[in-house]
């Protein structure tokens, strides 16, 4: 190993004592990928500033530290975890609840919801439906680039797994609880792996928290597969706390005539970075990315796109916001590539941030890369304050100063949460996003989930 | 009810209003015309509380009071109401709630408990009929992809929501077309009480034959040159603006 960094060199060493460990338990399929992900791995190593998709987040801070917990499974974790119980509230969905990257739940780890439908334990999957997961598993997380994603691949053992056979349509939503909890700083990475067949209807919710006041790293990859005229939405809810460092890669490969979207609503986290990769695969598929961020204090938020267009008449939209307090910073990198035979495409992309403070800070940058010709495209990008004329108009009503520009930052905001179809959480996304620019905001696992 | 004296103002050192005196009284309707640029929207926002006109010299007073002492939210909950020559687009913030937060900052204002949620919307479509405006705009956000009209109908229809002591109108009968004007008018006709008053700036005498003033001035370049009754309208209608030029002039070599 030649000129590698020191934390690269940390986590090498990591893999090399736990490796046999993680084997022991997880399906042979999941093994197969291990010792090449990590020969990736070790060649890439650990994201800086000099790569160019991270060049404005810095990620040592996270990376170098030295966790107490590194969740190698053991069969004693899968217990403890057994022993959380959760429940989740209100809202009318299938629930799956995640704790640090396993699935908390021995006796029945995979659940048949009716119309076949299976959801659960990705690990538990592997071993029950290997044909399924041998023609999905590890075939959309694609990256020369990112030695995070290599490894995961090459350590994670457990995740969410979700089968939505062909032609059904599951009208709740399946809703992840991604818990983390532990009495120790702690690393934690996990696998989900999505498949939605042809012409079949489905929408998850991701909703991530930390629930004690320990350091936590988590690196998530997300491989989703949708199926020929599918439709599928998935929603993250990001609220994690200060000390919290949360990277997610997902990556959604679409079929002809598809329709995805993907929805990151971040409102609290120390640093946050979200790649989304949209891979059009197949002619007139339609792809939707979303973003919203609140950040303030020290947060850094980190959304990073990838709009794969490669095959004709395909059409992709993007929509990200941000509003940054105090020092917060946030950078926004947006990539639309069209390959030469992508004729016919639409692509849209558009990045709006607003700064409340002198001292926050926001990097924004497209990248189109446009190798057809009949291509329509279209980008901007705006960082500001916010709009006086609009403020003006809004206290000539007699409406103070402090409601209007809240009422000014919420219609900001509510232009991305408008995107989400599930009403219920529509209404909570606008009501989370309201206390937390109200400041009333520390963490929306009261009311989100229940735990005992 | 208002005192202009000696009004002066400028924005970004540039001199826009150059000594402006004007009363309106109880149940008055004025109405401002004059060029373009003369300053008519400037004057309707030093009155409103816009922060980039400097006020240079003079004062007013609205009902006893220091008006230009006040923020903007103050001057509409003390009755002031300002109809935007050019209404601003408000995406993702709802027209509900918007109304919802005004009417009830004026009912906090007057020590009145906040509209219930029914009472609220059982208001908003009252004063949709008045003013005749399509129940469906009232569903979207402010004024976003309104037309030019339905723009200029929606500033009626929040005056007519809030209920002002005196209403500055901003040309809103620009860009209507004659339903619409005569719509704008009854609007203004049915919330004319005779404690309350209107200072109605245009550019057309024909909103002035439904909206009758009680007095009528013209601007030009920062002053008032001419105040009389309605049949200035007429007379300007039919000869334009020179000859008032032409009379400043005369009086400045005089
Ligand atoms: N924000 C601004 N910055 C610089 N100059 C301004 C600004 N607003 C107005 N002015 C100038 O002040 C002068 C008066 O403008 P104002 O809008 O008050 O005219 P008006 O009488 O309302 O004209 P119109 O009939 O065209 O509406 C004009 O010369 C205009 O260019
Ligand atoms: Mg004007």
């Amino acid at each position: 190993m030649n000129g590698k960094s020191e934390t690269t060199e940390k986590y090498l060493k990591l893999y090399h004592d736990n490796i046999d460990k993680i084997s022991d338990n997880s399906a042979p399929y999941l093994n197969s990928f291990r010792e090449e992900a990590f020969g990736r791995f070790s060649e890439l190593g650990i994201p800086t500033k000099k790569d160019e998709a991270y060049k404005y987040t810095n990620l040592s801070l996270f990376f170098d530290h030295d966790y107490a917990s590194y969740f190698i499974p053991d069969a004693a974790d899968f217990e403890k975890a057994e022993e959380f119980r959760c429940d989740i509230s209100d809202m009318d969905t299938h629930g799956i609840v995640l704790l640090n990257g396993f699935y908390p739940t021995i006796n029945e780890k995979l659940r048949q919801l009716p119309s076949g439908v299976w959801i659960g334990s990705l690990n538990a999957a592997a071993k029950k439906f290997p044909e399924i997961i041998e023609k999905h598993y590890g075939k959309y997380a694609h990256t020369d680039t990112d030695g995070l994603v290599h490894l995961n691949t090459a350590m994670a053992s457990d995740g969410i797994f979700v089968y939505v056979p062909e032609g059904v349509i599951l009208s709740k939503p399946v809703q992840v609880v991604n818990l983390v909890q532990a009495e120790v700083d702690s690393f934690s990475q996990h696998r989900n792996l999505i498949i939605v067949e042809k012409r079949a209807e489905f929408s998850i919710i991701i909703c991530d928290h930390t629930l004690s006041p320990k350091k936590f790293l988590t690196n998530a990859v997300t491989e989703i597969f949708v199926g020929e005229d599918a439709h599928f939405d998935i929603i993250r809810v990001q609220n994690e706390h200060n000390a919290a460092c949360k990277i997610t890669h997902t990556f959604i490969h679409q079929e002809r005539n598809s329709v995805a979207s993907s929805n990151n609503m971040t409102l609290h986290g120390g640093l946050i970075r979200n790649s989304t990769y949209h891979y059009l695969g197949g002619e007139g598929a339609e792809s939707h990315s979303f973003g919203l961020f609140l950040a303030d204090k020290w947060q850094h938020v980190d959304n990073f796109v990838n709009v794969d267009h490669a095959f004709p008449h395909c059409t992709s939209n993007q929509l990200f916001k941000g509003v940054l307090d105090d020092m917060s910073t946030g950078t926004f990198n947006g990539r639309i590539y069209v390959r030469p035979d992508a004729q016919g495409t639409l692509a849209y992309q558009k990045n709006n941030n607003i700064l409340l403070t002198d001292d926050a800070k926001m990097d924004t940058k497209p990248q189109l890369e446009i190798y057809a010709d009949d291509v329509k495209c279209s980008h901007g990008a705006t960082v500001g304050q916010l709009d006086g004329d609009a403020l003006f108009y809004l206290q000539s009503r007699g409406i103070n100063k402090r409601e209007a520009r809240l009422m000014l930052m919420f219609g900001f905001a509510h232009e991305v949460i408008q995107n989400i179809k599930i009403e219920p959480l529509r209404d909570r996304m606008d009501n989370l996003v309201m206390q937390r620019l109200r400041g009333e905001l520390s963490r929306c696992a009261s009311c989100m989930v229940k735990c005992g | 009810m208002l005192v202009i004296n000696n009004l002066k103002a400028t924005i970004s050192g540039k001199n826009i209003l150059k000594g402006i005196s004007l009363k309106v009284k109880p149940g008055e309707i004025h109405a401002i015309m004059g060029p373009n640029g003369s300053g008519k929207s400037t004057l309707a926002a030093v009155l409103a509380g816009r922060e980039f006109v400097e006020v240079t010299e003079g004062t007013v007073t609205y009902l006893g009071k220091d008006l230009l002492s006040m923020s903007p939210e103050e001057r509409a909950k003390e009755g002031i109401f300002l109809g935007f020559q050019y209404p601003i687009e408000i995406p993702g913030v709802s027209m509900v709630n918007f109304m919802k937060t005004a009417v009830n900052e004026h009912r906090k204002h007057k020590g009145l408990d906040p509209l219930s949620a029914s009472d609220f919307l059982k208001l908003m479509r009252e004063k949709k009929e008045m003013v005749e405006i399509d129940s469906k705009l009232a569903n979207r956000s402010v004024n976003e992809g309104f037309s030019g009209g339905e723009k200029k109908k929606n500033e009626i229809f929040q005056m007519a929501m809030l209920e002002p002591r005196l209403a500055i109108l901003d040309e809103t009968d620009s860009g209507l077309d004659i339903d619409a004007l005569r719509i704008v008018a009854n609007g203004v006709n049915k919330i004319k009480r005779p404690d309350n008053s209107f200072i109605v700036i245009t550019h057309y005498q024909r909103l002035l034959d439904y909206i009758v003033p009680d007095v009528v001035h013209v601007l030009y370049d920062g002053r008032i040159v001419k105040t009389a009754g309605k049949e200035l309208a007429l007379e300007l209608e039919e000869k334009g603006y020179d000859w008032i030029k032409k009379e400043v002039e005369n009086s400045i070599l005089a």
